[in-house]
């Protein structure tokens, strides 16, 4: 994964003040908002949202859609549209909260990293080497097994999976920044490193941080999904995602909509990261339009 | 401050720079390298003093490590009498408020998202220079300082040109009333219509506030101009060191004379002339053997002294890089 290779520092400059066009990048990020608000105002309010209670069982199992369950029933006559929509904040809420995690651990070591630099640097990156090296989906695997499959231990999991890359993403831009001019003649005045960073390091790589941030979300709803679907998500009977793909699996010919609902939730909500990703990506590379 | 004037008399300089080293460890398959090689020299208060030499020769690393900006591996600077090589990192922080740095690039050295007056504050904020409430009015006393509108306060950087953000940048090493300014090629980037314009900036500054200036360049047109004293630097060492008048007029290091020679001349033919001529060689440039008599007959590894020659008062030239 080269994330790190694909931001450019290029958005030094702010762009002088003028009125808004409608690029394809401010297009792109306009959708990704307006789909970003979709996914959190159901979530937020998923049980004024849904429709029944989502571990309400009735006898009507595996139908198909009607008026009354637009998305059918599971195989114990659970209602599929509300279980996606509460189902959601189980996954949304485990995705940004490790998310938000590995953010704040890749912020301080990709700080210290980058701007420290000399043994720190290699000591901190080295130990970052021996996370990154293990396939994100081998070694989530093996944490929540050995931890046990519980919301916060998915949550920490997940965290150390992507502190690797977020601090990589980090340090990278910082590693240029902090020989720029302005850093030196920061320095060169008398100002404390503590402010040099905060005030002349961080602001400048703030955007590459933004766009990996959106894009690590979109794949940590995939991890999070698909340990849910192994078995290793929050236990049930909770509904989330990937649990409930698992679970309709195999009544998958009889009652497709089961299989079809969960996914589109997944694939809307990764794609709404994504989209904004790409968004902000178009829209903060002011330097590229000069 | 507290250094009194027993510490400091009037007439002892005000910068007191001796056998700066600075040299680079050596790193997988490049061999250390010594990037400054025992510069010596003093700047006297309200003085100027011009560093020469071609890229690469270590004029900028001599500037930074003065600075402290740079870590040294020999060598001993004072500024105020005080020894700025031996001091803590807080302590030293305090002391930059007498010593500024007035970069090359007016592009790169503004922080682009920071307003004219953010960026100008700065340096009164770290050193509690004035109250905050005093902030704006000092930006402004700033700006007019070097001749800029205060009504720009608000504005960004990018919104100007580069003699602009030059006199900006001035304005953010002034802020706290330095005594020395370490101009790092301060014209280099800019226009010749502006080049004039900073010079003659400078050194108006320099007789209002009685500014201590190091001024590096490689525009020897422009040192002659601005300085009264110029060091030559070639490898990481001064190799003549005078007053402007008797370096230019009786220029002694095969070095000097070669860069000088490298001068365009303002006569076409004869301009002409000169390129077709073959480049100096350097090899007449080695470094010379210390166990040997130097060019001025002397045995430095015999007799200790550093390989340095006055020809004149005030008016040195080193005895390394010239043909035995």
């Amino acid at each position: 994964m080269s994330d790190a290779a694909i931001f450019s520092l290029a958005g030094a400059e702010p762009a002088p003040r003028r009125r808004l066009r409608p690029t394809a990048g401010r297009l792109l990020l306009g959708l990704g908002l307006v789909m970003l608000t979709i996914l959190v105002l159901i979530t937020l309010l998923a049980p004024l949202v849904a429709p029944f209670d989502p571990s309400a069982t009735s006898p009507q199992s595996l139908e198909g859609s009607s008026s009354q369950h637009w998305l059918g029933t599971d195989a114990i006559g659970r209602d599929v549209l509300s279980r996606i929509i509460v189902g959601g904040r189980t996954t949304l809420f485990i995705t940004f909260t490790a998310v938000s995690l590995a953010l704040l651990a890749g912020l301080v070591l990709g700080l210290l990293s980058g701007y420290v630099g000399g043994w720190v640097d290699e000591v901190i990156m080295r130990i970052l080497d021996v996370i990154f090296a293990f396939p994100v989906f081998l070694l989530a695997i093996a944490v929540v097994a050995a931890l046990g499959p519980t919301v916060p231990n998915l949550i920490l999991t997940i965290a150390i999976v992507y502190t690797p890359a977020m601090s990589r993403v980090v340090r990278g831009p910082v590693l240029s920044v902090k020989k720029w001019d302005h850093v030196e003649a920061a320095r060169s005045i008398g100002m404390s490193e503590w402010r040099i960073v905060t005030r002349h390091v961080l602001p400048m790589v703030v955007s590459p941080i933004v766009v990996a941030t959106s894009l690590t979300l979109a794949q940590t709803i995939f991890t999070v999904t698909a340990l849910s679907f192994l078995g290793l998500g929050p236990p049930p009977p909770d509904p989330n995602w990937g649990g409930m793909l698992a679970d309709a699996r195999q009544f998958m010919e009889l009652a497709p909509l089961t299989v079809v609902g969960p996914a589109a939730a997944i694939v809307f909500a990764t794609l709404t990261f994504i989209v904004l990703a790409n968004g902000l990506r178009e829209v903060l590379d002011v330097g590229s339009e000069r | 401050m507290i250094m009194g004037a027993s510490q400091t008399g009037d007439d002892s300089p005000l910068v007191e720079v001796r056998d700066l080293t600075v040299t680079f460890p050596a790193r997988s398959r490049h061999p250390a390298f010594t990037a400054l090689n025992g510069v010596t020299f003093d700047i006297a208060r309200g003085e100027t003093l011009g560093l020469v030499g071609q890229s690469g020769s270590g004029k900028t690393t001599t500037g930074r490590a003065v600075l402290q900006l740079q870590k040294i591996s020999r060598g001993s600077v004072k500024l105020h009498g005080r020894e700025l090589t031996a001091m803590r990192a807080d302590e030293l922080r305090r002391m930059r408020r007498h010593m500024q740095f007035v970069l090359q690039n007016p592009y790169s050295s503004l922080h682009p998202r920071m307003t004219i007056a953010q960026t100008l504050t700065e340096p009164l904020i770290v050193h509690q220079a004035v109250t905050p409430a005093r902030y704006r009015e000092r930006v402004a006393e700033l700006l007019e300082l070097v001749s800029m509108d205060p009504a720009i306060m608000d504005r960004y950087p990018h919104e100007f040109s580069g003699g602009q953000r030059q006199r900006i940048v001035i304005a953010r090493a002034l802020a706290v009333n330095p005594d020395f300014v370490v101009c790092d090629e301060p014209v280099s980037a800019l226009d010749v219509r502006t080049q004039a314009q900073i010079v003659s900036l400078l050194h108006s500054l320099q007789e209002k506030l009685k500014l201590s200036y190091l001024f590096i360049a490689h525009d020897l047109a422009i040192v002659h101009e601005v300085c009264r004293k110029v060091a030559v630097m070639y490898r990481g060492e001064i190799v003549e060191k005078g007053s402007v008048s008797q370096v230019y007029d009786n220029p002694t290091h095969p070095y000097t004379q070669m860069l000088f020679d490298s001068a365009p001349v303002l006569d076409p033919s004869l301009q002409r002339q000169r390129l077709r001529m073959p480049p100096p060689e350097p090899a007449t440039l080695a470094a010379g053997h210390p166990d040997s008599a130097c060019a001025f007959g002397e045995i430095h590894a015999v007799s200790s002294t550093p390989a340095w020659h006055e020809v004149a008062p005030g008016h040195g030239v080193s005895c390394r890089y010239r043909p035995a």
